[in-house]
Parts: structure tokens; C-alpha cells; sequence
């Protein structure tokens, strides 16, 4: 199971998700979600909801050097924080923007679809899906 | 408080020098909260007496509270200045992602003082402050200006931009500061003060981790307020319909100001109603940041070219139930396109649609009775519900061609202090009327509220849910309304939207603020809220205010009210029990 957007076009902007997410962790606040709301050019054209879509053959792990990144079983990466230098290749290879940075410690934040932020976002824009559901419902 | 909790720092901000610095002030946050109560400290000791609301020692004041992007519902943010409306307190409040971003950027507070000398923007982070050249934005609408801001800095999703459109550029005293397209700074006049300063826009974006004492718990209660956000009853209605859900039971109830408030009922509500407005544009819904209400409805006006077949434009456009009153019944506006369409002028131009409405209204019933005529308007005959008239006064307002619109550039009190018309302009303590023509706690209540708004204590809640079904003294109402008042100034301390009242309780509240690492008991609430409130208070007199000089509209006893009991007497009364309580707490007008 994965975490998937359904419905991008129900977001109204809560960012709730965000929060969630944070919490999810023990962290309160935003420095820590690995999930980001924003406007598609102003709030009048709606919002996108930028998270790890658990790519098959992900290419922020095949782009770092370290092997701190490697697929996890059932969608996306898990990340060796031994391991990780803070290059930010990753960062740079996921075309949708989805590897937050922990400024903090210089390494990325990445979904660990553990589906956490699912139960508070009130519209149903999020949910957990099999990979090939996910394909089908996606515009 | 928490040692490591970034609310208490205060951003100081010169534009005149282009300078910043940062000081911890916990002496504040841990005696006033943040908000509204944090605020009047600043405002206190950054305004000096007497000064020009125009001048760079007016300062701007931002604050946000410990809530503030740990739980849902805390996230609006409290302005703070002298109003260029009332030359004296002003304070307005705004939600969208405002109060998230000032918090996330590590801030509880911003002051900004100063003036420019050409155009800027300021754009705040977590680490700085950067002054931008905003010449090339100056005129533009609050849209486009938007747009350009969105486009240039960085922090999208993360961030609020403040702006004002032509309106505050042009110092109309009651322009308002727009943030993120349709939310608003809007009553009061703050538009005017960021123009007189040269500041089109401040944009704040950031992120960080906030301390809380027990995680555990904190996860807790934000669940708790999270459900009963989602699913109790009493945020169903901010849910549903928003707002405008109280059109047609204010027009059933005999108290939905219509007309300049000639009448109180009107004869085509249902058609600029929540429900019909739902049904017919309702095109998309937005929600403030941690908000699972989403009470934000925005509608879809798809509307032809004028001179192309098969060409359309469709414009999304905010509505709630306080435009809907102020530009749509007030103007006798019996078509909800024709309401759209002024407001999306008012949200262009950046104005304050209630004041605007109220204006307008007079302004036709002053040129009905023959008080102004077509040479004051240039040519411009106002008519109820005729939108193209009141598109043109409005840009007229804006532009100010001659005396007359100048005069209205600066709102009803100054304008029939020229030109007459007192019985029918509805201000009260200089500020445009709401839209409520419920009762003796409607009026009495923007009268003595702090800041001249229906929401500082809800009198017109008190008509219907108390008043309606038994009398009350004078004395007695007053009472009422100033325990409400103070337990809002709380509420607004905390930056919790007043829409969320009926979830946060003084218990929570008390329990949520030890969680954030303040040891703060209910009966300190009371405490502090009354000491907020007196606080304003003393601000008022120190500026001239007077309840003796309170000027009260004929009209609202011309045009009958569903509670009877409202008459001059009992407003007088009211008022002098105002001055009594505010006499216990050494507080005397000058």
C-alpha cells in the first residue's frame, strides 16, 4: 500500500496533511512534513499536493552515491541516514519535488506511506492505494 | 512558556532606514498571550500620542499566538495601528495562511515603522529581512500584484502575501490589506496606513519545529479539537453554507439592513442568498492553514466578452455573508452576477466592502433626497441595484476627482460633516454599520466595542438568542456584552477564529495553553482578557475617545427592529454604564 492523491482538484488548502505529518514524527510545527500543499498560481486555480508518488525504479535512488536510498517493498525509499551524505541528488532527480530537506541535519525528508495524514484530511483528497488502482484514478 | 519557543520574538522593521532587528519579548507574550492582547502592549509603546495615522510613527502590527500552528483553528492573524478611519484604535483580523506563515518564520510579532520614499515590498523569512523595489507594482490591482509577488519569491505553499490594491495606495481610509486573494485585513483602514508608508505588500514564508511540554498529550488534543471540528454541530453551519447561511434567517427575523436600512427585510434576499449562491456559483472551496472547516466558498462567474461571440471569462470571486449584506441588500442589489461583479472590484481595488457598501448606500439616498446632486457625483445617478452606478462612484471614490468623492474617501462620518445627512449615515464610532438590524445588542454592541465591529462582543447574537424571548435593562445588556468582549479578547489572544468559539472552552483553552508550556489557570483567563480589554480602553481615551460624544443614527429608530425595545434612552443608559465599569478600572474619558 501507498500513499496516494486521489482527488487534487477537492484540496481546499488546509494543510492539514502537513501538520499530520509532523506530528506523525513527535514534531510539532512544519520543519519535519514530507508533504507540501501549495496554490497552482494563486488560490482561485486550486492546489497541488506534492508527496512521493512510490515510483517504481525510483530515480533518487539510482542517482545517489552513497546507496543511502533504496526502494522499499510495497512503494518508495527508505533512507540511511548513516549512509546519506547531504549531496542532494536525490532532491534534484525527483522531477516532482517531493525529497524535503531537513535543514537541520542536511539530509532529506522523504513519505514513508505510513498513511498517517490520511485520516485528517477532511475532503478525501488522500487515501491508501494499491499501485495499480492509483494509476487508473490519476489525471 | 516554553525558553525555546520563538513567539516571543519580535520582528522590529524600519522602513525608513531599511533596517530589522529582532528582540525576545517574553515579558510580553508571557503576560498578554500573543494576539490582540499582545498587540495593544506593542501598540502602547510604539504609537506615540497623538500622532498622524499617515505618519511614519504610526507603526503596523502583526501578532500571532502559541496556538498558532500547533492546533486547527488558530490561525488568524491580529493587525494593530491608529486607524486613518477613526484616528484611533484599529485592529482587524485576518485568516489564509497569515498567522501560519508569521509563526513558521519564527516570529509571535512584527512591527513596521518608518516610510519609504519609493514604492517597496518586504519579504521575510526565517533569517531576513530583504526591501524590494515595488515601483513597478504601485497601481496595480490586488490580483496582479499577487501574481508578480507569487512568481518572484520563494517559499510557495509555505508563505502569505499581504497586499493592497489602488484603494490603499490612494489612502481611502477604509482600504483593506488582501492576503492570500481572498482573505482580509478589512475593516479600519490598515490598507490606507500601508500606503501612506510607500509598502504594496509584505510576503512572510517559513518553516520550523515548535517546543510543546508533552507530546503525548499535545497529539491528544489536537485530535480532540480535530473531531469536534469535523463533526459537532456547531461549526456545521461555517461548513455548509458559510457564512451567507445567515441571509435569509436575518431577512425572516426582520433584521437584514436593506436600502441604506429604509427597510429591514428584502424582497429579494433569496436570490443573493448562501443557498442560492451554493446552487448556482458555488465553483470552489478554500480553507485557512489547519483548518478542517474550510468555511472559504468562491464563486464561479463565467460571463461572455462583451463585443466577441463564443468568447467567455470566468472569474472567481469570494463571498460571505458581510459583502453580501453591505454590497448586496444595502444597495437593493436584486441579482447575485451584479453583486459578483462589485465585489470583485472592491477585492481588485482593495477596498473594505462593508464601509464601501454603507457609503454607497448614503450616498443614494443622500442624492434621492436631493441632499447631493449629479454635479457632486459628476454626472453619476446612483440607483438602488443598478451596479453600473456604483462600479463608477466606486472607481470615483478611488480616483477622487473632485471634493464630494474625497469627502466619501474618508468614510460617512467625515462626509456629512460637510455635507449633512446625519439621520441616515450609518456609522457607529466612525465605523460603517454591520449588517445586523437585530436590536438594541446589535447597535449598543458596535457602539461600545472596542473596535466599533460586530464581532468584539456579538450584540446581535444577544437580540436573537437572549433578547427575543425576554427583556433586559440596559445595565444588564451592557453586562453581557462586556463579559463577552472579554472573553474574546482570550480567544483573539490565541488567534482562534471566532467562527471555532463553541470548540475552545475556557477549560481547553487553559488546558491546551499548559501543554504550549504556559501556566495559565480559567480564572487567569478572566483575568488577563479583562485586562486586555481595559487595556484598549485606555488607548481609546488616551486618543480623544468619548461614549458622551457617541454619535447614534436616527434611522435605526426610524426603521422598526424584531426586538422593540430601542429607543435613545436606553442606548444612553447603556453607555453610561459603560463609562461606570470602565471608572472601576481607573479608566475616565477626557
Amino acid at each position: 500500500m501507498r500513499l496516494a492523491v486521489l482527488e487534487t482538484e477537492k484540496c481546499v488548502g488546509c494543510q492539514l496533511c502537513m501538520f499530520a505529518c509532523s506530528r506523525r514524527q513527535n514534531e510539532a510545527g512544519l520543519a519535519k512534513s514530507c508533504i507540501g500543499v501549495k496554490s497552482i498560481g494563486g488560490m482561485e486555480r486550486g492546489f497541488s499536493v506534492i508527496v512521493c508518488r512510490a515510483c517504481e525504479n525510483p530515480p533518487c535512488a539510482k542517482v545517489c552515491p552513497t546507496d543511502a536510498l533504496t526502494p522499499r517493498e510495497g512503494g518508495g525509499v527508505h533512507v540511511d541516514l548513516e549512509k546519506c551524505i547531504g549531496c542532494g541528488h536525490c532532491r534534484e532527480a525527483c522531477v516532482i519535488g517531493a525529497i524535503y530537506w531537513d535543514d537541520e541535519i542536511n539530509k532529506p525528508m522523504i513519505c514513508i506511506h505510513c498513511g498517517f495524514c490520511v485520516n485528517f484530511c477532511p475532503h478525501g483528497v488522500l487515501g491508501m492505494e494499491k499501485k495499480k488502482e492509483i494509476e487508473h484514478a490519476s489525471k | 512558556m516554553q525558553v525555546n519557543d520563538p513567539l516571543s520574538n519580535v520582528l522590529y522593521i524600519d522602513l525608513s532606514k531599511r533596517t530589522f532587528e529582532v528582540k525576545r519579548r517574553d515579558d510580553i507574550f508571557e503576560r498578554y498571550l500573543g494576539g490582540t492582547g499582545a498587540a495593544i502592549k506593542l501598540l502602547h509603546e510604539e504609537c506615540p500620542e497623538d500622532c498622524d495615522p499617515h505618519g511614519p510613527e504610526n507603526p503596523i502590527i502583526f501578532t500571532v499566538g502559541p496556538l498558532t500552528a500547533l492546533f486547527p483553528l488558530a490561525s488568524k492573524t491580529v493587525a494593530m495601528f491608529k486607524s486613518p478611519h477613526t484616528g484611533n484604535l484599529g485592529e482587524s483580523h485576518c485568516g489564509g495562511r497569515s498567522a501560519v506563515a508569521i509563526r513558521m518564520a519564527g516570529y509571535g510579532a512584527i512591527v513596521i515603522k518608518g516610510t519609504s520614499d519609493i514604492p517597496i515590498y518586504i519579504s521575510i523569512d526565517n533569517k531576513q529581512v530583504h526591501f524590494r523595489d515595488a515601483t513597478t507594482l504601485w497601481g496595480m490591482g490586488s490580483f496582479s500584484s499577487g501574481r508578480v509577488i507569487r512568481e518572484n519569491e520563494t517559499g510557495a505553499g509555505l508563505r502569505t502575501i499581504m497586499r493592497i490594491g489602488k484603494a490603499g495606495e490612494k489612502l481611502i481610509s477604509y482600504a483593506s490589506v488582501i492576503s492570500e486573494t481572498y482573505r482580509h485585513f478589512g475593516r479600519l483602514g490598515l490598507g490606507a496606513v500601508f500606503g501612506s508608508k510607500k509598502l504594496k505588500a509584505v510576503v512572510v514564508s517559513g518553516k520550523s519545529s515548535l517546543p510543546v511540554v508533552d507530546m503525548k498529550q499535545y497529539r491528544k488534543a489536537y485530535n480532540e479539537i480535530y473531531n469536534s471540528a469535523v463533526k459537532s454541530p456547531v461549526m456545521k453551519k461555517y461548513h455548509d453554507l458559510g457564512t451567507p447561511e445567515n441571509v435569509l434567517p436575518l431577512n425572516e427575523f426582520g433584521g437584514l439592513p436593506t436600502r441604506n436600512l429604509k427597510e429591514a427585510q428584502f424582497e429579494k434576499a433569496e436570490v443573493i442568498s448562501g443557498e442560492s449562491l451554493a446552487e448556482h456559483y458555488l465553483g470552489r472551496r478554500l480553507a485557512c492553514s489547519n483548518c478542517p472547516v474550510g468555511c472559504i466558498h468562491i464563486a464561479a462567474l463565467r460571463e461572455p466578452y462583451e463585443d466577441e461571440a463564443y468568447f467567455y471569462k470566468t472569474t472567481m470571486i469570494s463571498y460571505d455573508y458581510e459583502p453580501i449584506y453591505a454590497l448586496g441588500t444595502m444597495l437593493g442589489m436584486n441579482s447575485a452576477k451584479d453583486y459578483l461583479r462589485l465585489m470583485d472590484r472592491v477585492e481588485a481595488w482593495g477596498i473594505d466592502a462593508m464601509s464601501a457598501g454603507v457609503v454607497l448606500a448614503w450616498a443614494t439616498e443622500a442624492q434621492e433626497k436631493g441632499i447631493i446632486s449629479e454635479k457632486e457625483t459628476l454626472d453619476v445617478k446612483l440607483g438602488w441595484g443598478d451596479v453600473q452606478s456604483y462600479i463608477t462612484a466606486l472607481r470615483n471614490i478611488i480616483e477622487q476627482p473632485n471634493e464630494f468623492y474625497t469627502a466619501l474617501a474618508r468614510g460617512i462620518e467625515h462626509t456629512i460633516s460637510i455635507y449633512g445627512g446625519e439621520d441616515f449615515a450609518l456609522a457607529f464610532g466612525g465605523n460603517e454599520m454591520p449588517g445586523y438590524h437585530t436590536g438594541p445588542g446589535a447597535h449598543i454592541g458596535t457602539l461600545i466595542g472596542t473596535r466599533h465591529s460586530h464581532l468584539d462582543n456579538a450584540g446581535y447574537s444577544f437580540d436573537q438568542k437572549l433578547l427575543a424571548k425576554e427583556e433586559k435593562s440596559p445595565e444588564d445588556l451592557v453586562d453581557i456584552l462586556v463579559e463577552e468582549e472579554i472573553w474574546r479578547q482570550i480567544l483573539s489572544s490565541l488567534v482562534i477564529c471566532f467562527f471555532a468559539r463553541g470548540i475552545y472552552s475556557p477549560e481547553l483553552v487553559s488546558r491546551l495553553l499548559n501543554i504550549t508550556g504556559f501556566d495559565v489557570s480559567e480564572a487567569d483567563l478572566d483575568r488577563i482578557g479583562r485586562e486586555i480589554y481595559v487595556e484598549k480602553y485606555r488607548f481609546k481615551m488616551r486618543e480623544g475617545f468619548k461614549l458622551d460624544d457617541m454619535r447614534i443614527p436616527k434611522r435605526i429608530f426610524e426603521t422598526p427592529s424584531p426586538i422593540k425595545q430601542l429607543d435613545e434612552a436606553y442606548i444612553r443608559k447603556a453607555l453610561e454604564h459603560v463609562k461606570e465599569i470602565l471608572a472601576q478600572e481607573g479608566v475616565f474619558q477626557n
